[in-house]
């Protein structure tokens, strides 16, 4: 198994496709980071308009790495399933397109082996996405732009909030929302990693993939209670952002933030243990497809 | 002399259509034995279903004396393969190829042994060169490197001369009988081109529409003493009424809608007078000496079927 793995991510690592996403992460980014850096302020005024009779920031540089990093991860954590995408749906079907699966399926090597280790190298290549975008956004964003208390803005029923973690508070969340992200990313992974196994080139898949996350995604926006109670809980896209949760910190009765508190962990773990059962059913489902599946390619 | 491959009563349907129609046959230790078959008779499948690529419908498949459904991996330990064009992994180097193939095959490959499967197929000098560069006989040639580079017993080679030059043609050929003679390797190769064929193997099956029309040995099939000869009469039923009462009819092929004999070429003038003397009157007869019209002659005809003429 360690054998196939390592087979698998050198072939991943030779591939051109591998690094888009790398570079397509690391351009938004700095586009990001040159944008606030030139113009934050403005943004932050635009942010603050609604509430800013309410709240005093002077001692707190807002627009600091903490926060560029939180910002780019609002945007970014929504694309990077198809960068995702991109890699684990062409984990068999890129094969079958090249002709390379019927060759690998002759050696012994069985079909369930061949899906878990796609699955590892795909999760793999996910947790590499999100360590670059660690190291983009949040410690490149740190050396750029400095650190501070961090601001989050926050709608929350019908009221905006902001809230404020402490700079030696932020660190440990950043890791545990990267952790989030990584699981939530992975279910992206396990279904383009299915949906591959029916196709013959990775383009099919990969829309595939693309199309079912914007689907269930608008699903999961739509506010109605049939499909809020129906619906919305068996959906991944509506863990998807879960990783914020990590970010809403308990107040106490007075509104005071209690430093390294969580405003709702079990709604986060409940969340962890739904994208991971998706994770489980979805990789169950391809090996059971492909130990059945003739091989025409 | 040990049995490699059995097959038996092996059939492969895809919804309504039956791509492999109750075919059986055996391949012995160190043959080179030919799968013929015109393209879409079936041959790929039956050789994906032996590298277990396809599950049968139905049907038994043993390998080295093993059931193949229950001891895959075993089994594919002793066997390589190239199917149909050796497709690679184009932006790898051959070394790289190779490597990647060896490690699946469950071996640990030293350089040596890589450098050396790679001088086998005269790519040593290209190995650090991407896959993409290759022309089609280089990396018809790297895709058999892929298949021996575990040294296995068995040899499977799907239209392995597919898109070669006339040189790579006879490259393969000679590496085919040099792994039968030299290397004790059993060989199935399969080929739409009889004249492939008749230069490597020592035993053969002709399928058609995914059935068996003949298996046997290439030399009794191509015995230059024998003939296969097709008789064209007035009245073909009275005719082969009249034949079933003398010897001929042990020569004549069952399950043809024409009357075909496989039989020896001096016995010929005796049948004709035999057949005379029974009031059999004779429009033509046509001799088909090659095993290519023998081969074209069950092939377009699609009511025959021939079990084991020549075994």
């Amino acid at each position: 198994m360690w054998n196939l793995l390592q087979i698998e991510l050198f072939k991943i690592s030779k591939r051109p496709r591998t690094y888009i996403a790398f570079i397509a992460i690391a351009a938004i980014v700095f586009i990001f980071q040159f944008a606030f850096k030139a113009d934050g302020q403005s943004y932050m005024d635009l942010m603050l308009q609604s509430v800013k009779d309410d709240f005093t920031f002077e001692r707190v540089k807002a627009i600091n790495g903490y926060f560029m990093c939180y910002i780019i991860l609002n945007t970014l954590l929504i694309q990077v399933p198809i960068l995702v995408a991109l890699v684990a749906a062409d984990s068999i079907s890129g094969e079958a397109n090249m002709g390379t699966l019927r060759l690998m399926l002759s050696k012994p090597i069985s079909r369930s082996q061949i899906i878990i280790v796609k699955f590892i190298a795909a999760t793999i290549f996910t947790l590499l996405l999100l360590v670059w975008m660690a190291i983009t956004a949040l410690f490149l964003s740190m050396f750029i732009f400095g650190v501070d208390d961090m601001l989050i803005f926050r709608v929350k029923g019908d009221e905006s909030q902001i809230l404020q973690i402490t700079k030696d508070d932020v660190m440990w969340r950043y890791f545990a929302a990267f952790g989030y992200a990584t699981v939530a990313l992975t279910v992206i992974a396990a279904l383009a990693l299915l949906l591959s196994i029916f196709a013959q080139n990775s383009i099919g898949p990969i829309i595939a993939t693309v199309c079912i996350v914007i689907v269930c995604t608008i699903i999961s926006n739509i506010n109605v209670p049939i499909i809020d109670n129906n619906v919305k809980p068996f959906l991944f896209t509506s863990y998807l952002v879960g990783w914020k949760g990590f970010f809403y910190i308990a107040t106490t009765e007075d509104g005071e933030p209690i430093k390294g508190s969580l405003e709702n962990w079990s709604a986060i773990r409940n969340s962890l243990f739904i994208l991971i059962g998706h994770i489980v059913g979805l990789v169950t489902l391809s090996i059971l497809i492909f130990k059945r599946k003739d091989i025409l390619s | 002399m040990s049995v490699v491959i059995k097959v038996d009563n092996l059939s492969k349907k895809f919804k309504d259509f039956t791509a492999v129609n109750n075919l059986s046959f055996t391949v012995n230790k160190g043959d080179v034995y030919g799968f013929l078959g015109q393209n879409g008779a079936g041959k790929s499948t039956t050789i994906r279903m032996l590298l277990t690529l396809i599950k049968p419908t139905t049907g038994n498949i043993t390998i080295f004396e093993k059931n193949l459904q229950t001891n895959r991996k075993k089994i594919l330990q002793q066997t390589g393969a190239v199917i149909e064009k050796p497709d690679l992994y184009k932006y790898l180097s051959a070394y790289d190829n190779l490597s990647i193939f060896a490690k699946m095959s469950g071996i640990k490959s030293t350089k040596l042994l890589l450098m050396n499967q790679l001088e086998m197929v005269g790519l040593a000098q290209r190995a650090k060169d991407k896959v993409e560069t290759f022309s089609q006989g280089m990396k018809q040639r790297l895709g058999i490197a892929v298949a021996l580079v575990h040294n296995p017993d068995l040899i499977i080679l799907d239209e392995p001369t597919n898109g070669l030059d006339p040189q790579g043609i006879t490259d393969i050929r000679n590496l085919i009988l040099s792994l039968s003679k030299d290397r004790g390797k059993t060989v199935v190769v399969s080929s739409h081109l009889l004249s492939e064929i008749e230069l490597v193997a020592n035993r053969m099956i002709i399928i058609h529409n995914g059935r068996k029309m003949v298996e046997g040995n290439v030399a009794e099939l191509l015995d230059p003493s024998k003939a296969l000869i097709q008789l064209q009469t007035t009245d073909d039923i009275f005719a082969q009424q009249q034949l079933q009462q003398t010897k001929w009819i042990q020569f004549l092929q069952p399950n043809t809608t024409k009357l075909q004999l496989v039989m020896p070429k001096n016995e010929v003038p005796q049948l004709i007078t035999d057949l005379v003397s029974k009031h059999v009157q004779l429009l033509s007869i046509s001799p088909m000496h090659a095993l290519e019209n023998y081969f074209l002659s069950l092939t377009n005809n699609p009511t025959t079927h021939v079990e084991s003429a020549a075994n």
